[in-house]
């Protein structure tokens, strides 16, 4: 929402809008270290937080189960594609990872703020536009999303039996998949967090994040569904498909996936739509 | 003038329609302590929500230091310091971190922040607890630190949200001396409550609100003095029938401004300050006087004068 200056400074119209500038920047700047401070703090839960979820994945399925007799057996979408499981799963759990950096940086501690203790109120007091107040989450989950992605690599390296076949042909293109997938993701955050009644929002892993993910081609490629193609359509709707499908492409091309076309389309749509729905939450709840 | 509000009104459509104000119009001088005054639901928690950038008007403007609050609100709040009803301190931070992460928030350098987080951890008497997480502090100092926090970016107008609910009284004078203090620095002060102990005490102006609007305006003593006595005597009585010609009686006596009825029997205003209890008593003890009270003229007098209510109900 661009504002206007209503005040009679007496400096140059320019020199204004340069100083409003840096008026932005500098309070943009303090959220993100405020929330950098917080987070240095709480390193060792946050750790927990991003490690967990792949480490387990890969120990049982890529590890423990094809220790078992009969455990190749387990995987058919690993027989049927003629590749390891865990090449299958490492793009998946980076997405898996992202999307659930989106909730639990954004969309958790807003329930807590606009909840009980109302704390957001001071945030919103900043010398910034509420949307902007709003975006400093989104853009701060995004940079959780990027590590706890990242985090997955070494734990894809080492745990499972078969090693991972991973090869990036286009850098640019796996940057640029990383990033709109972690910003999408803390839209995603924000508009649930914005979305849902703070006192519900334990009911979002059952409702929203494991729907999501089960349904979001993260153990196993789009591709994969053709034989359900009402399932193949369906789960069109959900943006988790589109970062796995993404991570897919660049990092384990040797795997069918989606057109990189359609995966940067669909994840930039759903950055704006997410973001709006987001934004617009937001303002609705802190401006009375 | 610092706060100029005009024709403000806030509407809430819904199923049940809400006008939480009600066409207001005010300003409040640089440098002053402004109080509103009213019961709960008067509408004094939305005007200050309004004048603070966190909600919007339905119609009317404010502006503050001569800045559009609807139209520039980012820049209406680098003037504004608030302190809201409940405690909205960062429960991630400590004490010395609330401070000076608010201070980064409005564009101070790190050590200019360093500095007056530590000046105004001193001023407020805080530096003993800067390291302590909010969760850990009590009431009193809670709202201290909210204080600190809503002027270490030199706003020119404090907004203080029924600032001593939920106080001890220790607490409460302490409060009032550190918003006392905030005038020689030179900020405005407005401030909500429905203490009238509080609205007396500490303000140069008060407006007394009710049902979102602004039923009168002036200093503490002039609003005492607009009801022309010194003491309120609130009669008890069995026969109610014979109210009317009660009142005609009292009226006719020397040093009584005047009486009217009320649900239990009748009030009466006194001009003089003394000798009156034996007439009263006399001319009430015919229609079943029951029980007598005596008040000095307070704020609360000049409520129960506009509205019949009390304030407290």
């Amino acid at each position: 929402m661009p504002e206007l200056a209503t005040v009679e400074t007496g400096t140059p119209a320019a020199s204004a809008q340069g100083s409003l500038r840096t008026q932005y920047l500098r309070a943009f700047a303090g959220l993100f270290l405020r929330d950098l401070h917080v987070l240095r703090r709480e390193l060792f839960p946050f750790v927990i937080r991003v490690c967990m979820n792949p480490m387990l994945f890969l120990l049982v399925f890529t590890f423990i189960m094809p220790h078992m007799s009969g455990g190749a057996s387990m995987n058919p979408t690993s027989a049927a594609m003629g590749t390891s499981f865990s090449t299958v799963l490492l793009p998946g759990l980076m997405a898996v990872a992202i999307m659930f950096s989106g909730i639990a940086a954004v969309a958790l501690p807003l329930a807590q703020e606009f909840g009980i203790t109302r704390e957001i109120d001071d945030r919103v007091m900043c010398p910034l536009p509420v949307a902007a107040v709003a975006f400093e989450k989104i853009v701060f989950s995004a940079m959780q999303s990027i590590i706890a992605a990242i985090v997955v690599f070494p734990l894809a390296y080492y745990i499972p039996s078969t090693p991972v076949v991973a090869h990036v042909n286009s850098w640019p293109y796996l940057v640029a998949v990383l990033i709109l997938a972690s910003i999408t993701s803390g839209a995603l955050g924000l508009t649930i967090g914005t979305t849902v009644e703070p006192k519900q929002i334990g009911l979002i892993f059952g409702v929203v994040v494991m729907p999501i993910t089960f349904l979001g081609c993260v153990y196993y490629p789009w591709k994969a569904l053709d034989p359900l193609p009402w399932l193949q359509r369906g789960v069109l709707i959900n943006p988790i498909v589109y970062m796995s499908e993404g991570l897919r492409s660049a990092l384990t091309p040797a795997l069918p996936h989606m057109h990189p076309a359609m995966i940067l389309g669909m994840l930039t749509f759903f950055l704006v739509l997410l973001t709006w729905l987001g934004i617009r939450g937001f303002k609705r709840r802190v401006i009375g | 003038m610092i706060v100029e509000i005009e024709g403000l009104s806030k509407i809430y459509e819904g199923k049940q329609r809400v006008v939480a104000i009600d066409g207001i119009d005010l300003s409040v001088e640089a440098g002053s302590l402004f109080g509103f005054l009213g019961p709960n639901g008067a509408g004094k928690t939305t005007t200050i929500s309004i004048c603070t950038t966190r909600a919007l008007p339905s119609a009317g403007r404010v502006r503050i230091a001569g800045i559009d609050v609807v139209q520039s609100p980012s820049q209406a709040r680098r003037s504004i310091g608030v302190v809201p009803q409940y405690n909205t301190l960062d429960r991630a931070c400590t004490v010395y971190e609330n401070i000076h992460f608010h201070c980064l928030y409005f564009g101070f350098s790190r050590t200019e922040a360093q500095r007056r987080t530590t000046h105004l951890l001193e001023q407020f008497h805080l530096t003993e607890r800067a390291q302590a997480y909010p969760a850990q502090l009590s009431g009193g100092l809670a709202q201290r630190v909210q204080i600190a926090r809503a002027i270490a970016h030199h706003p020119k107008v404090l907004f203080l949200d029924e600032p001593s609910a939920g106080l001890d009284p220790q607490s409460r004078i302490a409060m009032w001396e550190a918003v006392k203090n905030l005038r020689e620095e030179g900020i405005t002060v407005v401030l909500t409550t429905h203490y009238m102990e509080e609205a007396d005490e500490l303000c140069d102006r008060v407006a007394i609100i009710d049902h979102g609007k602004i039923l009168i305006e002036d200093t503490p003593a002039a609003l005492k003095g607009s009801i022309g006595a010194q003491r309120v005597y609130e009669l008890d009585l069995r026969n109610h029938a014979g109210i009317p010609q009660l009142i005609r009686t009292l009226g006719a006596q020397p040093g009584i401004a005047s009486a009217e009825a009320t649900a239990k029997g009748v009030r009466i205003f006194a001009g003089g300050t003394e000798g009156l209890l034996s007439e009263v008593v006399l001319a009430a003890n015919p229609y079943g006087l029951r029980d007598l009270t005596i008040t000095e003229t307070s704020l609360e007098t000049v409520f129960i004068r506009l509205t019949g209510r009390e304030l407290r109900e």
